[in-house]
């Protein structure tokens, strides 16, 4: 089972971060080898998981938009329907949980979209730890609502306001924190990147997701899907439904990039379709980057994916072929998400709307004997300023 | 034995090594900086290649650093600013960069343009010694001292293996934390000293947070040099004419001896 001891997934991942933090990852990897084998752990965890995240999710079949498409049947994993509105706060529970063993009462956190910093507020609030968010000041415009529960929650949301003001800007200024109080801190990252262990760890706390897909979808069909869709910003939700299926190699794994305005505009954020091997905060991975190896910005309607870099085990898929990564525009995101609403009923997250929007150019290509899972990450409360914009309302 | 490694041969001599951002604020004042510290005692000099997401910088170098970049300033500039300051002067010069733009640089071409270009050593703040090692083979190669950095976090066996892959001199971080100025040293810095000199051998120098010549005089007490970066961009961003830079400078550099 990848990573390597290193944190390498084939030739991504790895830790490259300033001394100081080394011995304090040291700590957390051990720290998260010693929950593994500890079935009190996985025990607490579980009963969060049921009682205070409503776990399991449904796997719900789309019938109407199933019809709609005419091909491929599709079904929902309704992360959605997770406590506090994404499947953010399955990592951020695990963590908590790691954490309080670990003695750290301080938390901190990065959010883009505000998910997992709602995820890991609500958390804290449960857990009795303090817990401080950091998010990009163009970020907290765009999802304010977000900024508000945190608020209420107890979290402190500390605005960034340093390079792009997004995503990567908040890690930036988490990892700063982090080196500075690393004696009582623990950082709650919130993707599958960064340094070892975040991407095996984060990626083992999602994984309940294609667990229990798996389950869900051999009770209701008796066999396994033939695709699996989901979005990569950073990759936490994709990996999360992948892992369980990795050594179904009919199972082929689908991943969602936002395309922005359009690849060929250059104001995207798909690093997995246009970008280049580099070592960006802690990992080796692929990169948006100038040729100098300076990061550049990106762009997406969707806050949540708007990050330059992505995961290092997708950029592992990618290479060795396991899983295909294609790109949704913001313009097909919005379609979806209000075909959703209007078919379904169902108020998807914009990042999840990607996956959707791939789902709904897909399906129609498949026979109507085909199964595919879209992981419908969140729901889409938090976008409505954003959606009324950009339908002009 | 390397330009660097002879800066610690004088006996009693403490090493007085500052740090600018390149091309802060602009290419002109970094040439005429260097020529400044080195005229006022600077033994060894840093220079940072800017990066746009400088994770281990507090605010004064990430300003910098910004700034630069919207000037232009890539990797080939600050070869170039080497290449025009070694005319002039046999000052060891240190590149500090994040790993990224060496990597995408290209590990073999960027050493061997430092190395033609005049560069002595590198700082890597985002590279471990565990991920250097291709890194390392180069600077071997092509005759570069690959500094590594220690922080109060350093377990004994780090230490160990740190001091043991660092050459030219082992950075020390003087607190846990990001780069800026501070209005005094950290109280258990002196211990954290001690904990690397047993060791090894090869010269300390510390940094972070340095501010004033009399901390730099306290720091030349306990370790064989200093390292300054975030006052010094200070006092370029206020006096432009660089003689606050040149002032401080050589003040330190007379309590340090």
């Amino acid at each position: 089972m990848l990573p390597d001891e290193k944190g390498y997934f084939g030739e991504f991942g790895g830790c490259f971060a300033p001394e100081t933090l080394i011995p304090v990852v040291n700590e957390l990897t051990k720290a998260y080898q010693g929950i593994q084998q500890d079935p009190s752990f996985w025990a607490e965890f579980d009963g969060y998981c049921r009682d205070y995240i409503g776990r399991p999710t449904p796997l719900y079949f789309a019938e109407r938009l199933t019809a709609h498409c005419g091909g491929a049947q599709i079904y929902l994993k309704r992360e959605d329907l997770s406590h506090t509105g994404a499947h953010k706060i399955n990592n951020a529970l695990g963590q908590g949980l790691l954490a309080q063993r670990m003695g750290k009462k301080r938390i901190i956190a990065e959010t883009g979209a505000g998910q997992h910093g709602v995820a890991t507020a609500a958390v804290c609030a449960r857990l009795g730890l303090e817990c401080v968010v950091y998010m990009g000041e163009e970020d907290m415009a765009r999802q304010s609502p977000n900024v508000f529960r945190m608020r209420l929650l107890g979290a402190k949301v500390v605005p960034v306001t340093s390079g792009s003001k997004t995503l990567k800007d908040a890690v930036n200024e988490a990892l700063r924190d982090w080196i500075t109080n690393c004696e009582n801190t623990y950082y709650i990252l919130g993707s599958v990147v960064g340094l070892h262990p975040y991407p095996a760890m984060v990626r083992d706390f999602q994984s309940i997701i294609g667990t229990e897909a798996r389950r869900q979808i051999l009770e209701k069909t008796g066999r396994l899907p033939d695709y699996l869709i989901a979005c990569v910003g950073g990759g936490s939700n994709a990996m999360g439904i992948f892992k369980a299926f990795l050594n179904d190699k009919e199972v082929k794994l689908i991943g969602v990039q936002a395309a922005g305005k359009g690849i060929e505009t250059g104001e995207h954020a798909a690093p997995l379709l246009a970008g280049s091997i580099g070592v960006f905060q802690g990992a080796k991975s692929y990169v948006l980057q100038d040729r100098y190896g300076q990061i550049t910005n990106t762009y997406s309607i969707s806050a949540g994916l708007d990050y330059c870099s992505v995961g290092p085990q997708h950029s592992h898929l990618k290479t060795i072929g396991r899983a295909q990564y294609f790109s949704a525009t913001d313009h097909e995101a919005l379609a979806a998400f209000q075909l959703l609403c209007k078919i379904e009923g169902i108020l998807p997250a914009l990042e999840s709307s990607h996956a959707v929007a791939y789902a709904l150019k897909f399906a129609p290509t498949l026979e109507k004997d085909k199964v595919i899972i879209v992981n419908l990450s969140g729901r889409g409360d938090k976008d409505l300023q954003i959606v009324m914009k950009a339908l002009g309302e | 034995m390397s330009r660097i490694t002879s800066v610690f041969q004088k006996v009693g001599h403490k090493a007085l090594i500052p740090y600018i951002t390149v091309g802060y604020p602009d290419t002109k004042t970094t040439l005429k900086a260097i020529s400044l510290l080195e005229a006022n005692g600077a033994d060894i000099i840093e220079l940072g290649i800017p990066f746009s997401d400088p994770l281990a910088d507090g605010a004064t170098i990430q300003e910098s650093s910004y700034q630069a970049l919207r000037k232009g300033v890539n990797t080939d500039t600050c070869l170039e600013i080497v290449r025009q300051a070694r005319k002039k002067t046999t000052v060891p010069l240190v590149f500090m960069s994040y790993y990224n733009p060496v990597l995408r640089y290209g590990l073999e071409k960027f050493c061997i343009a430092c190395a033609e270009a005049g560069v002595d050593g590198l700082i890597v703040p985002d590279l471990p010694p565990e991920e250097g090692t291709d890194l390392k083979s180069f600077t071997l190669r092509y005759g570069l001292d690959l500094i590594y950095l220690l922080a109060p976090t350093s377990t004994p066996e780090r230490i160990k293996m740190v001091a043991e892959q660092s050459s030219g001199y082992i950075y020390l971080v003087s607190v846990a934390g990001v780069t800026g100025a501070r209005t005094s040293l950290p109280p258990d810095l002196h211990s954290f000293i001690a904990r690397v000199r047993r060791e090894t051998k090869k010269p300390l120098c510390v940094g972070f947070g340095i501010s004033t010549p009399e901390q730099a005089g306290e720091i030349g007490k306990l370790a064989d040099g200093v390292i300054i970066g975030s006052r010094l961009i200070q006092l370029m961003k206020e006096d432009q004419t660089l003689s606050s830079l040149a002032k401080f400078i050589k003040t330190s550099r007379t309590t340090l001896i």
